[in-house]
């Protein structure tokens, strides 16, 4: 357990040093990338908690990704530009989809659980495209950054950094809480044995659905963030695919353990960055590469790490 | 409300509803007999459409580059089964959807290395060009007729096959009962194959009669494939008849919506709101009809497995 | 005097042309052990399992301390004291045994909407489980992932978790199908400990067990209570012995 604990905290030290390192030999490009890395190491990790751990697979995750995204451009669209208030509307927005979503999909199991988050997640894209307004197809560019009225300063890439560095571990520390709670545990026990939950008197569906909701809630924040990072919102951001490769990033990295959906993002992000500087044609690559990890490398990066189960 | 229009655009909701069907009815079938969820579904109807392209341009015979394009799916369709897709019979669904979710990006990219990201321009041979009069007053491409016949022959053909043939009664036992079938001598795998080869196909005819009118461009099968799980969702997991009676529906309630939605709005509404409105609704509209569905009926309206 | 706390009245369930239960009406008082015997296929689990609420009946009613429990699913019987254990040992695996047993405990103490606090320190789920852990025999186990644990001691824990939600009905699927004489006999000698505390329906072949245990004793034939009785009743009855032994009877 000790080894465990000892790498992973190299890895925040390493996250923590990393924009002056990278100033100091004179690559500032890494800082972005890795605040990239960590934005959606959020969004996988709110994933991780109700597919690692819920075994509720969605494919529709991206779409929080979308409404945290928009409610920030939407708002500085009409001179909104209070990040107090547009983060707070991102993640209200994206609980009341998640709650609307989640209300009829974890009614069901299994293939159409899948298939039915995955449609829903379409329709809020097809929504984003058709609404010209803000940008159609092309989306929005976002101007002005969130403001935070002298506390942080979004437009400082460094400070912008340690801002996403610090809630990305506040996300991780508040979901390995959940987790770890009465109601996490009610979660999993849904996930490993569902008639047996039942049988002792569970009831699923409403804890289940919050769940959905807490994802959601904390994958919109990740969006508002992504939107600032970006500085465009599209319904791009929406797109299934999206969701898929969020959903290998949990996998990737390990379901159900803490540091999993973090390494996961970081490794296949990374990757594709790497990929990208050498051929244009990349995902030709990464399409196998997911395949053959699904089929022979289910523990993930985390099953890597000396310790075991769930950190 | 002009008639005639009506009458075209319910003929184009068919036309629509018709390809959903051939593509649901492969996913449908493969997903009830070998309980597999095939996302690279849709790469099949782009491989179909740029195979039968090449083909076409090859031979320039438009019948020969279809039966080329046809065959060719079918073969790659075979291909994939045996190499990428046997492990994954066993494995559970989150396995299946990211494992073919893997293959569908890098058909998608192969697709655009081989052919580039531009639309391709498929040409029909004349005597595909022209228009017919079904009812007096209204002229409907001929093209598009021909993909409502063929299509409902193939969905004739299919449902005779299924109920009607041995192979249909093999494919229906090896859903209900595999070990029990491989016990009487009936090579499954060799049976899997060709129901996959044979759900390809049928994706591979939608893809190469979408071509002339969709475009043939790399991803066109994820657009697609999103409204056939609508579909398969509506209709019910595992059954034909649900597929084509999703499809139907799913077609026309489209196809009727993205033409009358905004008119029918301004009724109601300013017309500047219709303006906005009316495109945003009608592309959900599928969406909103698989929600009301499945309030009503969580597995669909013709669910076909139990389990 | 006892009065009736479970009653069935003419269940029926079918499953496509197969009648699994054909019109089974049983009565049991309070702190009765009562057994369900009957050959293969009888449909012994299917009416457990409406008893329990993971089946929906066709037909007919089923009856918990004079309320009328049909349309209740299992977990809302659950909550009205009915517990159950299954005939294919359903335990989380993943879970050690003590977690096991917490979280059947957990499921009657209140809601569990809490978020923040670790479920391992509350001591209001730890210390009954530990407890129950103890009582079947499991306490030097707590700690063992379910999935390690011997099948004998699998079948003790769905027990201990039944017994945590503190049922008035215990419905008990076959408790000790797959142990070695030992262990059943232990398990056997636990359940006599509980007979008269709690109303319980006991499916089982082992006969052993159902001669120690069972007060009254019906045997389930293709879905029919073919007869009812004392367990002496039934080894002398001669269509139950027809009906288990064929002909030679």
């Amino acid at each position: 357990m000790r080894a465990r604990t000892l790498i992973l905290g190299a890895c925040v030290l390493l996250l923590l040093a990393a924009p002056p390192l990278a100033t100091w030999i004179g690559q500032p490009y890494y800082i972005e990338l890795l605040r990239r890395v960590m934005i959606f190491a959020i969004a996988a990790v709110s994933l991780n908690l109700i597919l690692g751990y819920g075994g509720l697979v969605s494919f529709g995750h991206a779409a929080y990704l979308g409404v945290g995204g928009y409610s920030v451009g939407i708002l500085a669209f009409y001179g909104i530009h209070n990040g107090w208030l547009q983060w707070a509307v991102a993640i209200l927005a994206s609980a009341l989809v998640a709650f609307a979503i989640g209300a009829i999909s974890v009614r069901t199991r299994g293939i159409y659980f899948i298939m039915i988050t995955l449609a829903f997640t379409q329709m809020l894209y097809y929504l984003g495209i058709s609404v010209e307004e803000y940008g159609g197809d092309d989306g929005m560019r976002l101007k002005v950054k969130s403001q935070f009225s002298g506390l942080v300063d979004l437009a400082d890439p460094v400070t912008f950094y340690y801002l996403v560095l610090v809630l990305l571990l506040g996300c991780m520390y508040v979901v390995h809480r959940v987790v770890h709670s009465r109601f996490g545990m009610v979660i999993r026990a849904a996930k490993s044995n569902e008639a047996r939950s039942r049988a002792i008197g569970f009831s699923p569906y409403p804890y289940q659905l919050a769940a959905f909701v807490i994802a959601g809630s904390m994958c919109g924040l990740a969006g508002a963030l992504l939107a600032n990072h970006t500085a465009y919102i599209a319904p791009a951001f929406m797109d299934w695919t999206r969701s898929g490769e969020i959903m290998f990033m949990v996998i990737l990295g390990g379901m159900a353990t803490a540091p999993g959906p973090a390494l996961g993002a970081f490794a296949l992000l990374v990757v594709e960055d790497l990929l990208a500087g050498w051929t244009q044609h990349w995902q030709v690559i990464v399409g196998p590469l997911l395949v053959l990890c699904v089929l022979f490398f289910k523990r993930g990066l985390a099953g890597l790490l000396p310790g075991g189960k769930d950190g | 409300m002009n008639f005639i229009l009506l009458f075209e655009q319910a003929l184009n909701g068919l036309q629509f509803g018709v390809m959903l069907f051939l593509m649901a009815a492969g996913l449908t079938l493969v997903f009830g007999i070998m309980n597999l969820v095939n996302l690279a579904h849709g790469s099949l109807y782009m491989v179909g459409a740029y195979l039968t392209v090449a083909a076409v341009q090859w031979t320039g015979s438009y019948p020969l580059g279809v039966l080329l394009g046809l065959l060719g799916t079918l073969v790659v369709g075979m291909l994939v089964e045996v190499v990428a897709l046997r492990t994954l019979y066993e494995r559970d669904h989150l396995d299946q959807v990211l494992a073919t979710f893997g293959l569908m990006l890098f058909f998608n990219e192969l697709i655009a290395i081989l052919w580039g990201r531009a639309a391709l321009y498929t040409s029909l041979p004349a005597y595909l060009q022209g228009f017919i009069e079904i009812i007096p007053g209204s002229i409907y491409p001929v093209y598009r007729a021909l993909v409502i016949g063929v299509g409902l022959v193939v969905g004739a053909v299919l449902w005779y096959v299924v109920a009607k043939t041995r192979l249909g009664m093999l494919i229906r036992a090896g859903a209900s009962n595999r070990t029990m079938v491989a016990a009487l001598g009936i090579n499954i795998r060799m049976l899997y194959t060709v129901v996959f080869g044979f759900g390809a196909a049928l994706a591979g005819l939608a893809g190469l009669m979408a071509g002339p009118i969709y475009a043939v461009q790399p991803g066109m099968g994820e657009l697609i494939l999103i409204q056939v799980l609508v579909v398969i969702v509506i209709g019910g997991i595992g059954s034909v008849r649900g597929a084509l009676v999703g499809a139907l529906i799913v077609g026309m309630v489209d196809t009727l919506g993205r033409a009358f939605l905004k008119p029918l709005l301004a009724h109601f509404i300013s017309p500047p709101a219709a303006e906005a409105a009316g495109p945003a609704l009608a592309s959900m509209l599928i969406y909103l009809l698989m929600a009301v569905v499945l309030a009503v009926r969580p597995a669909g309206l013709f669910p076909a497995k139990s389990s | 005097m006892a009065s009736a706390i479970l009653e069935a009245r003419e269940l029926r369930k079918s499953f496509g042309a197969l009648a699994a239960t054909d019109g089974v009406s049983l009565e049991l008082r309070e702190g009765e052990t009562h057994a369900i015997i009957g050959p293969n296929g009888a449909g012994k689990t299917t009416l457990i399992s409406q008893l329990a609420g993971n089946l929906r009946p066709d037909s007919g009613q089923i009856r918990f301390a004079g309320e009328d429990v049909t349309h209740l699913s299992a977990p809302a019987r659950a909550h009205k004291g009915f517990a159950r254990s299954f005939q294919i040992t359903s335990i989380y695996r993943d879970f050690s045994a003590l977690d096991n047993v917490a979280l059947a405990v957990q499921a009657h103490a209140g809601h569990s909407f809490r978020f923040w606090k670790a479920a391992h320190e509350e001591r209001m789920l730890r210390d009954p489980a530990r407890a129950m852990l103890e009582e079947v025999g499991l306490g030097a186990r707590a700690d063992v992932r379910a999935a390690n644990l011997a099948h004998g001691e699998q079948r003790q824990l769905e027990v201990a978790m039944a017994l945590a939600t503190r049922p008035r009905l215990l419905l008990l699927d076959e408790p000790v199908a797959g142990m070695g004489l030992e262990e059943s006999q232990r398990m056997v000698q636990f359940l006599r400990g509980l007979k008269g505390k709690r109303t319980i329906i006991l499916v089982e072949h082992d006969m052993d067990a159902v001669f120690t245990l069972a007060d009254r004793v019906s045997v389930l034939v293709y879905g029919r209570i073919l007869a009812s009785g004392t367990p002496a009743e039934m080894r002398a009855n001669p269509e139950v012995r027809r009906a288990y032994l064929g002909e030679e009877a």
